[in-house]
Parts: C-alpha cells; sequence; structure tokens
C-alpha cells in the first residue's frame, strides 16, 4: 500500500526529471552537431554531480543520525578551496594546474580522498571510535583550512581572486568528457563497492545501539560508508565545485515527500530531485539568468531559506 | 547459559564495572540490582556487545563473546536499552518487523511476517500496530520496543530499565509479560530494576552491584533479606511478607 504509493512518487519524480533533461537538451537547438553534445556533456556531468552529492548526504545522514547534517563538516570542501585557492597564490592564475581542467581535476580528487583516508586512519586509530569525534575534528580541520584560504584570497591580486572566486560556485559549464568519464567510472566502482552495505541502511536510521542489536557488524560499516561517501563527494566537488548544501536540500525535500524510512525510496528520491533541481536550476541560469549567475547561488538561495523553515520548525517541534 | 568471568571495564582511569562475575540461568528471570552509579547498565551492554570490555570474558553458550559472528549472535541474544528516541516515522508494525533483521536481511518471508504478528499479539499490539511512534503513550511505546525483540525471538533477553517512566499499571503489565517470556517460551530474561519490590516479586535470581562489582547474587529468595539489602542500599530496609510476597519498605 504504502510501497505503491512510493514508487508512484518515484515514477513521477523520475517523469519530471527526464522531461527537464529532455528540455534543456532540446530547446532552441540551433545548431545540432555543436548543441548536442556540448549540452549532453553538461547534462552528464549533471545527472553524477546530483546522484552522488543525493547519495552521499542520504547516508551520511543516516550514519550520523541527523537529519541536518551534510558530508561538507568533513572538510572537503574547505579543502577543495584551499587547494584551488593555493594553486593561484603560489603558483599564478596561469599555472598549467589553473588551465588544464585535467590536471586540476585529478589533482583536487586525490587529495581530497588522501586527506580523508587519513583523517578516518587518524580518528579510528584509537580503538574507541567515535563518529561525532570524527565530526568535530573534520568540523575543526575545515574552519581551519577556510581561514587559511581567507588568508591567501586577501593577499591575492585582484584580478587573481576573480579566478579563486569563479571555483567558490559549483558551475557545469566548464567540464569535459575525459573528466566525467573519469568521475562516471569511479562512480560506479563506488557503486559496486556500496552494495553490499545496503541492506544495513534502515537498520543504521535506527541508531547504534538498535544497529548491534539487530546484528549489523557496526564499526566495518560505517567505515565503509564514510569512505564510499567521501570519494563521491571528492569526485562530485572536483568536478563541479562545492555543492554539498544541494544535498541536504533534496534529502529532506525527499524525507518529507515520501515520509518513510525506506533508503530505498530515500535514496532514488533525492537523486531524482537533486536531478530536477539542477537540471531546473541550469534551465534557470541559462533561459532567464543568462549566465548572470552561478547555479550554486540559486541553490544556495533556495536552500538557505528552505534550511530556515526546517530550523523553525524543528524549533517548534 | 551465559557465563560472565572477571569482567573490567574503565573510562578514563575510573573503573565502572570491576572483576565482575556472574552466572545467568537459563529460562529464568534475573534482576540487576544497586545504587545509581553501580554499574549495572554497563555490565548490560557489556554482556550484549553494544560495548567493549577491557578484560575478562563473556562466555555466550560456553563461546567467547568476541567468537561469535554478530548476525549469528543477534539470533540468540537481544538488547533493549532504556531511552529508545527514535527520530523516524516508523508504525509500531514497520518497528517490530526490523526484529526480523537478523534472520531475513530486510526481506521479510511469510515466516517472518507470521512472527510480527505473533509478537504484536504477545503485546496487545494489534489496535495499535499502524499508529506511528511519535503517537503513542510512554507505556505503548515501551511495549512496542519490547514487541520488537520478542519478534528477534531470541534466548536470552536483556533490558536496561524496561519499566523506566512507567506508571504502576504499565509496569505491572511489562513485568507480567517478562514472566510470560521466561514460563510460557523459555525465554532467559535479564532485567536491570530501579524497582526493588518488582525484583521480589518476579524474579527468580537477583544480582546486586555496588561501585561496579558484584557484591551478591542468589535467588530471589535468599536476596530480599534485610542484611544483604542493607549492605547494597547503605539504608535499613523492613521486609515483610504480603499475599506470599516479600515486599520491602523503606519510603519513611
Amino acid at each position: 500500500m504504502v510501497n505503491r504509493a512510493a514508487s508512484w512518487k518515484i515514477v513521477s519524480l523520475a517523469a519530471l526529471a527526464l522531461a527537464l533533461v529532455a528540455l534543456f537538451l532540446f530547446l532552441h537547438v540551433g545548431n545540432w552537431d555543436y548543441a548536442i553534445p556540448r549540452r549532453s556533456l553538461k547534462i552528464a556531468a549533471l545527472l553524477l554531480t546530483g546522484c552522488a552529492i543525493a547519495f552521499s548526504t542520504a547516508v551520511f545522514q543516516t550514519i550520523t543520525n541527523n537529519r541536518i547534517l551534510t558530508p561538507s563538516i568533513l572538510g572537503l570542501d574547505s579543502l577543495f578551496m584551499l587547494l584551488q585557492t593555493g594553486i593561484v597564490y603560489f603558483a599564478g592564475s596561469g599555472s598549467v594546474l589553473v588551465t588544464n581542467g585535467n590536471l586540476n581535476f585529478v589533482l583536487s580528487a586525490v587529495l581530497m580522498i588522501l586527506f580523508s583516508a587519513v583523517l578516518y586512519r587518524f580518528v579510528f586509530r584509537r580503538g574507541q571510535q567515535n563518529l561525532y569525534f570524527l565530526l568535530l575534528i573534520g568540523l575543526v580541520i575545515g574552519t581551519m583550512f577556510q581561514s587559511f584560504s581567507t588568508f591567501m584570497e586577501v593577499l591575492i591580486d585582484p584580478n587573481e581572486f576573480q579566478v579563486v572566486q569563479g571555483k567558490m560556485f559549483a558551475s557545469f559549464n566548464n567540464v569535459n568528457t575525459q573528466i566525467v568519464l573519469i568521475s562516471a567510472v569511479v562512480m560506479l566502482l563506488v557503486t559496486a563497492f556500496f552494495l553490499r552495505s545496503a541492506k544495513y541502511l534502515d537498520v543504521l536510521s535506527l541508531g547504534r545501539d538498535h544497529a548491534v542489536n539487530l546484528g549489523v557488524p557496526y564499526e566495518s560499516v560505517v567505515k565503509r560508508l564514510l569512505v564510499i561517501v567521501s570519494i563521491l563527494i571528492s569526485v562530485s566537488t572536483a568536478l563541479v565545485g562545492p555543492i554539498t548544501f544541494l544535498g541536504l536540500l533534496v534529502v529532506n525535500v525527499a524525507h518529507a515527500f515520501f515520509r518513510t524510512y525506506r533508503h530505498r525510496y530515500l535514496i532514488a528520491g533525492s537523486m531524482l530531485i537533486a536531478i530536477v533541481a539542477l537540471a531546473g536550476g541550469q534551465l534557470l541560469v541559462e533561459r532567464v539568468f543568462i549566465f548572470s549567475t552561478p547555479i550554486s547561488v540559486i541553490i544556495n538561495f533556495v536552500g538557505g531559506v528552505y534550511f530556515l523553515y526546517l530550523l523553525l520548525k524543528e524549533n517548534r517541534a | 547459559m551465559i557465563e560472565v568471568r572477571d569482567v573490567s571495564k574503565s573510562y578514563n582511569g575510573r573503573t565502572v564495572v570491576d572483576r565482575a562475575s556472574v552466572a545467568l540461568p537459563k529460562g529464568k528471570i534475573t534482576s540487576f540490582i544497586g545504587p545509581n552509579g553501580a554499574g549495572k547498565s554497563t555490565l548490560l551492554s557489556i554482556i550484549s556487545r553494544l560495548i567493549g570490555k577491557d578484560e575478562g570474558e563473556v562466555l555466550i553458550e560456553g563461546r567467547e563473546i568476541s567468537q561469535w559472528k554478530t548476525n549469528e549472535l543477534a539470533r540468540k541474544i537481544s538488547i533493549l536499552k532504556q531511552s529508545n528516541h527514535i527520530n523516524l516515522k516508523l508504525t509500531v508494525r514497520e518497528l517490530v518487523s526490523f526484529g526480523r533483521f537478523p534472520y531475513s536481511q530486510g526481506r521479510l518471508t511469510k515466516e517472518d511476517e507470521a512472527s510480527v504478528d505473533e509478537a504484536i499479539r504477545y503485546l496487545n499490539l494489534e489496535a495499535i500496530q499502524h499508529k506511528h511512534l511519535d503517537q503513542l503513550s510512554g507505556g505503548q511505546s515501551q511495549r512496542a520496543f519490547i514487541a520488537m525483540v520478542v519478534a528477534q525471538d531470541t534466548e536470552y533477553v536483556l533490558l536496561d530499565e524496561p519499566l523506566n517512566n512507567l506508571d504502576m499499571k504499565h509496569s505491572v503489565q511489562i513485568m507480567q509479560t517478562l514472566r510470560r517470556l521466561a514460563d510460557e517460551l523459555g525465554k532467559t530474561v535479564v532485567i536491570v530494576l530501579h524497582d526493588i519490590n518488582f525484583a521480589s516479586c518476579y524474579s527468580d535470581f537477583i544480582v546486586a552491584l555496588k561501585d561496579g562489582r558484584v557484591v551478591r547474587q542468589g535467588t530471589a529468595e535468599a536476596m530480599i533479606n534485610p542484611a544483604v539489602l542493607e549492605e547494597v542500599y547503605e539504608m535499613a530496609m523492613d521486609i515483610r511478607l504480603i499475599g506470599g510476597n516479600k515486599i520491602c519498605v523503606y519510603y519513611t
């Protein structure tokens, strides 16, 4: 009964997502040979990012049993910005690390994955593993990275700063085939790695004690999921820029829309909502604002308003 | 049979459980009693692998707890902690269905559904099985959580202060259900209790803890004794026989 309702919602969301994607692809096509490949590339990046962000936020919120956290608390976005600012500060905006998109992508992704590996190793080394300790460390280090970035940003030439600023907001306008392909491959591999733990998600949302009681190998499952989350976040951030806020938005909309604890629906729903938001947002950016604003500004604005609403609602309950 | 041998646990140098040794006989109700901070809940959590121990061993059917696969263990022993706040949109039936996870890994079979039905009936939850958890009273929600443990169908059932925040009527209901679990289904029930008279009326064995140590253990008959209780609680208690039950009077 519930399942049928949820399935219908999934189908209608999928239809909406498909319609928006089609609209994005085929609206005002002037020169087919030129426009379609470029637009498909954007759409591919958009689908990958939307799914990765929605998925990792949903999983992250389940692990932490907290509906207002996003994986950005692990400090990965801040590390990305620190790297981008650092490159411009030390090597200048003309450096090959800035101009060569592929190089920049690989460097950012690898650095973020390495960072989370070191962070997890450091926190989980001590027998007593505490998830909140990890979040605290992530938050502190993230803030430190941000301060370093700000420090360098105020010192560099204003023209150079423009380059850094361009990196602060997620954008689908400068992706290329190679990095989209690499991202897709990495994300597929990670998904395969995830499938073994998929069945545990519903139980994990009951909290640690219940999960252990019900026979979930809690420590190893949570570690595996955290690794998956950070790889997905790293790849999608390297691909288009910091956009984790989107995850908070779509996962909460999915919760409100589906009213279920079942991750099968929540995750699929979050991904579709993310695609709708990104494709719709990108359409707005290109057709209404004529590229005068990056998509993440729109998403952060809408998301910010929704977030405030969420806080006020939780406050009253 | 569960055997706890010389188990110790300390946090930052403060010893919470100190070389505790307990034997929990099969098919009986054993109550852990003792003052606040005696280590009752910690010991229960160690026995159910929710927290690790620093020293000693916990043998479940002769096998050390760390040697068990966690999923096998989930079909042998279940634990319900005292605070069960779940921030999810769940109905009673969905919660109880989670109890079948160790068997079905999330895909309920016909037998699983039957066990869920049975657990719901056992705790008289039929009428409210489709209500959401956040609509329930304290007593109802405690019964729902106990139904989940019943659906888990383990030989050993561990409950940490199941009467916390319940009124007399609901407390009696819960204790009667636990008694039935032991008598009718042959479960081994281990509970942490604060109300000494519930321990006296419903349990077969009592384990008294104090400052992390097991100070006394024995049959309820032997343990509800002024000398023993004074040693445990450091206060004088008057024990009366009322309707065949030993009742401790300590209110004034």
